[in-house]
């Protein structure tokens, strides 16, 4: 009787595991078989390089290249309002802060975690949209730096959690070798720390962008989905995925737009597949 | 290992038991413009009529004409009429929609109320909306650029806009809003920007106007009087751009579907419409 039970569960944890891969390899298969169909009407350059997005006009314009853009500009935003915070973050944490602080800063950023994206979203239209138009006095604030402002908080538990990490693993011996050596508690992290870790930190920066780049509510209520190519980034943007979320209703089951949507689905899915092999790399280089 | 056996099928029993159609609701889906009708309209009825349950919910004209097509609704509520395309999906997938026109709806085009801007014709609008004018001095405002609101693709209004004020109801023509357009995804989502930004323009159903908001006057062209999107306006159809709104059924209404339709066209019905601040189609 043990050794059912034992070997029943066995398969069960053994199909658990493969499940995850197995609905990984049925939604790519679901993508590809949906989004393909596009091809067959809108040739693949028109797709991607196109500057019109209009889905509905007859005859449709399914140039995705304004959405394209869009994404990359929030995301790059994103990025470079939420590494070097993020980092910093993380070293004061792992190395500078006091237990107390510690404890209570790395709650904190857990619970910005689980905020849920339309709350923060909510936030960002009533607060930072009127600050930004205030500010650089703009005709509109929903533009790409909203979302960009957001989506780092969205993007900086990911980047310290796994950042702080990657300190943490850097061997005792190598801090205490740079003390021993004269080096400030400033030019041990700077120099030897740091560097030790990039690698990690590294891989928690990809892994942060992932999680920008995929994110949907909040920006498709404050960067305005204008599908236009964007000039700066004080202009609205439409991304990837606000489309695929605000036309998905609409769109009628088997049409050319149905498809295409699929197809932006596409082009997410080897976006994000990109950014996490590149995590992976990075994450497989520091373990060795 | 029995006791297993028998809520396993427990289990599949109540989920066939409610997953089974249930004969006393109706399933309502369509136009945000006309979700708080139907909302008035369902309650009213389920006050008289307490045995039977009737959902709303929107998501857009398109949603709702989809949600037919598939099955997941009774009746579609939409607010442009039904698309060649559509009918085509609906004939491949076995069914046939049936068309009822229940109400009229002005569209009002609203801007901030420190806009010095009282009156525009359709050209302009038209001007405005394409992106050909970006400036409100050209309409006869203040030296600002214009930000563009309209609703998502999916909204029953963007189309009935694009085609009856860019277009100006000719298929020939192929004016698109501008693509610097802020895609908003509803109606309240327009209602707050233009309350809160000066330079910006919108448009949505009539009832969603409120003093936060100022309402233009329209004329068809500058020769026209400017006339005001008010109830008395769109029925004397003064007014220039107003547009019907329509319920879709599978095939000819029957049953609990022909009750609830025959209700909405009833004197009670259509003084819901006139509460709900759309116009009446039987006066």
């Amino acid at each position: 009787m043990r050794k059912i039970k034992e070997f029943i569960f066995e398969r069960l944890i053994l199909f658990s595991g493969l499940a995850s891969v197995f609905f990984v390899l049925l939604i790519f298969f679901f993508l590809l078989k949906e989004g393909l169909a596009v091809f067959k009407t809108v040739p693949i350059g028109d797709f991607l390089a196109g500057k019109n997005w209009y889905p509905i006009s007859d005859p449709a314009q399914l140039g995705i290249l304004p959405l394209i853009l869009g994404s990359l500009m929030v995301t790059l935003g994103a990025t470079i309002i939420s590494v070097p915070i993020g980092t910093a973050c993380a070293v004061y944490i792992a190395e500078v802060a006091p237990e107390k602080i510690k404890n209570f800063l790395k709650s904190g950023i857990e619970l910005l975690a689980a905020i849920p994206s339309v709350v923060l979203g909510f936030i960002g239209m009533v607060t930072l949209v009127p600050w930004v138009k205030k500010i650089f006095h703009l005709p509109t604030g929903l533009t790409a730096l909203s979302g960009s402002i957001m989506l780092a908080f969205m993007a900086m538990p990911t980047i310290v959690s796994i950042a702080e990490d990657a300190l943490y693993s850097v061997p005792k011996s190598y801090k205490e070798g740079a003390f021993a050596l004269g080096a400030t508690h400033w030019q041990t992290i700077w120099r030897v720390l740091l560097p030790s870790a990039s690698s990690g930190i590294l891989a928690a920066v990809m892994l942060g962008i992932g999680r920008v780049i995929g994110e949907t509510m909040a920006v498709m209520m404050i960067t305005g989905n204008a599908a236009r190519i964007p000039q700066s980034i004080l202009q609205p943007v439409r991304t990837l995925t606000a489309t695929i979320a605000a036309e998905m209703g609409e769109a009628v089951v088997g049409s050319e737009h149905y498809f295409a949507l699929f197809a932006i689905g596409i082009v997410l899915f080897v976006f994000s597949f990109a950014i996490n092999v590149t995590a992976e790399l990075f994450l497989h280089k520091d373990k060795r | 290992m029995e006791r297993i056996a028998i809520f396993a099928v427990w289990f599949l029993v109540s989920c066939y038991a409610f997953a089974g159609p249930d004969k006393n609701s109706i399933q309502i889906k369509g136009s945000d413009t006309m979700v708080n009708l139907g909302q008035a309209w369902a309650e009213k009825y389920m006050e008289e009529n307490s045995a039977e349950f009737i959902a709303v919910t929107g998501g857009g004209s398109g949603t709702g004409i989809s949600s037919l097509i598939s099955g997941t609704c009774d009746i579609a509520m939409c607010s442009r009429t039904i698309k060649r395309k559509e009918i085509d999906l609906a004939k491949n997938r076995g069914v046939s929609p049936d068309e009822i026109k229940v109400a009229l709806d002005g569209l009002a085009v609203v801007v901030n109320l420190k806009n010095p801007i009282e009156n525009l014709t359709v050209d302009q609008l038209a001007g405005i909306f394409t992106g050909r004018i970006t400036n409100w001095e050209e309409v006869g405002g203040e030296d600002k650029k214009i930000v563009i609101l309209s609703r998502e693709v999916n909204s029953g209004t963007h189309v009935y806009f694009k085609e009856y004020v860019l277009q100006k109801n000719d298929s020939k023509n192929k004016d698109e809003f501008a693509s610097s357009a802020l895609l908003l995804s509803s109606s309240q989502a327009i209602a707050d920007e233009v309350a809160g930004n000066p330079s910006a323009i919108g448009y949505y159903g009539m009832g969603y106007i409120s003093p936060q908001q100022k309402a233009v006057h329209v004329a068809l062209d500058s020769n026209a009087e400017y006339i005001a999107p008010t109830i008395e306006n769109v029925v004397s159809g003064k007014y220039p751009i107003s547009r019907p709104l329509f319920l879709y059924t599978n095939g000819q209404p029957q049953g609990l579907v022909k009750k609830f339709i025959d209700f909405t066209l009833s004197p009670e019905g259509q003084e819901i419409i006139r509460q709900t601040d759309f116009v009446p189609i039987n006066k």
